[in-house]
């Protein structure tokens, strides 16, 4: 018997752990040309506003050692050419969307759930409150318990989907955050989004990107994301889906035994488009190899 | 799928201290049209991080040339490369230069000649060749330059060959006169000025520029430079532009 794959995000099944972590995969389209979207146990597609949004200026990105530095500034078709251009074709496949969502404030947060929850083919949405690349006052939703716990409350309230709340890493406890929208209500929380970081150019004596910090993706991270799914998980009961330098397998395997139901790859599908496959295959390998019938009996498997 | 290869190096060699001409055989014939450009990763190891992206120098049946120079860790992994070694090819991606009905012009800045070979030997005896370097060392093939184009003006900046001075001071001198279609490719200073010289003409000219990247395929919004119609990403939109639609 082929081993089970299947993880549950609140009511949402997917057939594998293996998503596409938001900004990194566009809207599907651009990876269909590599991979068989109906292979991934989900897709996230780029945050998502009522209005489209030009972002940050340019250059927007930069390589580290083993990492990028990237500030997009949140860079969107806005929710109306979302649903006319993008949406019928994410439609055509045996795949969960999901949809990351932001506002300029809590009354967009709630319009953009609202506006969600009414669609058709979106199967989950997950709640942006952790870009570090935006400034203002809600982008500090993600950092300020009190602002969160207001959010999440007013955002569950009008929407039915499954809602994940992707979590900021830039908080001193990661896990009173997540605890906090455990209580209000979300189906599951993602984590963690980029670590606000910078580049200096000597001679110029300014950033290498347009923005003075951007945000730190890639396997340098993901040592740092691996030790805050594990706090997480440890503390709340809702899925928590693992995030942060995921490039192969056995890195989606780390996240999985450190608690993670569900693990979304990012950067890595700019290294080399097939990633999301390959991972996995090996985590197909791995289970058949450890002989674990269902994938669930890896998932908080850690031993303290 | 498609637009993914493993490719084998045949010839990796320096012609010049920093300018290397890479030579891969790939498993099947690669098309790809003049302007086009394909990612190239060295390793399997996670520094550097990302592919580089090149413009195809030239292309013939399942052999692909990229002339590059090394200016950072990518490109100096790259130069250290052999014969035999295995590289990690994906593409062709971007826009390439609309082809020209006729005569044509072509203005190379430096490196800038690795994304314009290729156009010119598509149309042999077509194009007037506007080629400019720093000095004699640093223009490449001028020989089969000469033989691919219809003319070919030579400039370099320390005099060292042909006309002493800027490109672009050559080509108003020689080229704007005859109101063909543009296609350049090099650095910001000379796209600059060339689109202050044609300013005020109705010659088009097709550019290709270049911006850091990372995904290649329009997804990370990371290459993005600004035009006049907001901005556009240099892996889809680009890598070719209209000079007028450039914010310079």
């Amino acid at each position: 018997m082929k081993p089970s794959t299947e993880v549950k995000i609140g009511s949402l099944t997917l057939k594998n752990p293996v998503i596409t972590a938001s900004g990194t995969f566009g809207y599907g389209l651009e990876y269909s040309q590599f991979i068989d979207l109906n292979r991934l146990g989900g897709i996230v597609v780029k945050g998502l506003s009522l209005k489209p949004k030009e972002g940050n200026p340019p250059p927007r990105i930069y390589e580290t050692p083993c990492g990028m530095l990237n500030s997009i500034g949140l860079q969107n078709i806005g929710f109306e050419a979302f649903v006319k251009e993008k949406l019928p074709f994410l439609k055509k496949f045996d795949t969960k969307i999901i949809v990351n969502f932001f506002g300029e404030n809590l009354d967009e947060y709630v319009e953009m759930a609202a506006k969600l929850n009414d669609m058709d083919g979106i199967h989950g949405i997950e709640m942006n409150v952790s870009c570090p690349n935006k400034s203002g006052e809600w982008r500090k939703m993600g950092v300020e318990p009190e602002l969160l716990k207001k959010a999440v409350k007013e955002v569950r309230t009008v929407t039915s989907k499954p809602l994940i709340i992707k979590l900021s890493p830039q908080v001193t406890d990661i896990a009173i955050m997540a605890k906090i929208a455990e209580e209000e209500g979300a189906s599951a929380v993602s984590l963690i989004n980029t670590i606000p970081a910078m580049v200096i150019n000597v001679k110029t004596r300014k950033s290498m990107i347009g923005t003075a910090t951007g945000g730190l993706s890639g396997p340098a991270i993901r040592p740092v994301a691996v030790r805050m799914v594990w706090e997480v998980s440890k503390s709340i009961k809702i899925p928590v889906i693992g995030i942060g330098g995921i490039i192969t397998a056995e890195d989606a395997l780390q996240f999985l035994i450190a608690g993670a139901t569900a693990v979304a790859v990012g950067t890595a599908n700019f290294i080399n488009p097939l990633s999301t496959i390959e991972i996995i295959e090996g985590i197909e390998k791995f289970m058949a190899e450890e002989k674990i019938q269902d994938i669930n009996e890896l998932i908080g498997s850690f031993k303290e | 799928m498609n637009r993914l290869t493993e490719a084998e190096i045949i010839s990796n060699k320096p012609l010049t201290e920093e300018v290397y001409l890479l030579c891969l055989k790939t498993p099947n014939n690669i098309k790809s049209k003049p302007g086009q450009f394909f990612i190239l990763r060295t390793n399997k190891r996670l520094d550097p991080l990302l592919g580089r992206p090149f413009s195809a120098f030239d292309i013939k049946e399942n052999t692909i040339k990229f002339l590059y120079r090394v200016k950072g860790k990518g490109t100096l992994i790259l130069s250290k490369l052999k014969k035999g070694d295995r590289i990690n090819l994906s593409g062709p991606f971007g826009r390439w230069y609309p082809y020209p009905e006729n005569d044509f012009i072509v203005i190379a800045g430096g490196i800038g000649i690795a994304s314009v070979f290729y156009l010119i030997k598509n149309f042999p005896d077509k194009a007037i060749l506007f080629y400019g370097a720093r000095e004699k060392k640093e223009i490449f093939f001028p020989e089969k330059l000469k033989l691919l184009t219809k003319k070919l003006y030579i400039a370099t900046e320390c005099g060292s060959l042909d006309f002493k001075g800027l490109i672009t001071d050559l080509f108003k001198e020689k080229g704007l006169k005859l109101q063909l279609p543009i296609y350049a490719c090099g650095p910001m200073p000379m796209i600059k000025e060339l689109k202050k010289i044609i300013q005020n003409t109705s010659i088009p000219c097709y550019v290709a520029v270049e911006e850091r990247m990372a995904c290649g395929v329009g997804a990370c919004l990371g290459c993005v430079i600004e035009t006049k119609e907001g901005l556009k990403r240099v892996c889809t939109e680009g890598p070719v532009f209209e000079i007028g639609e450039l914010k310079l």
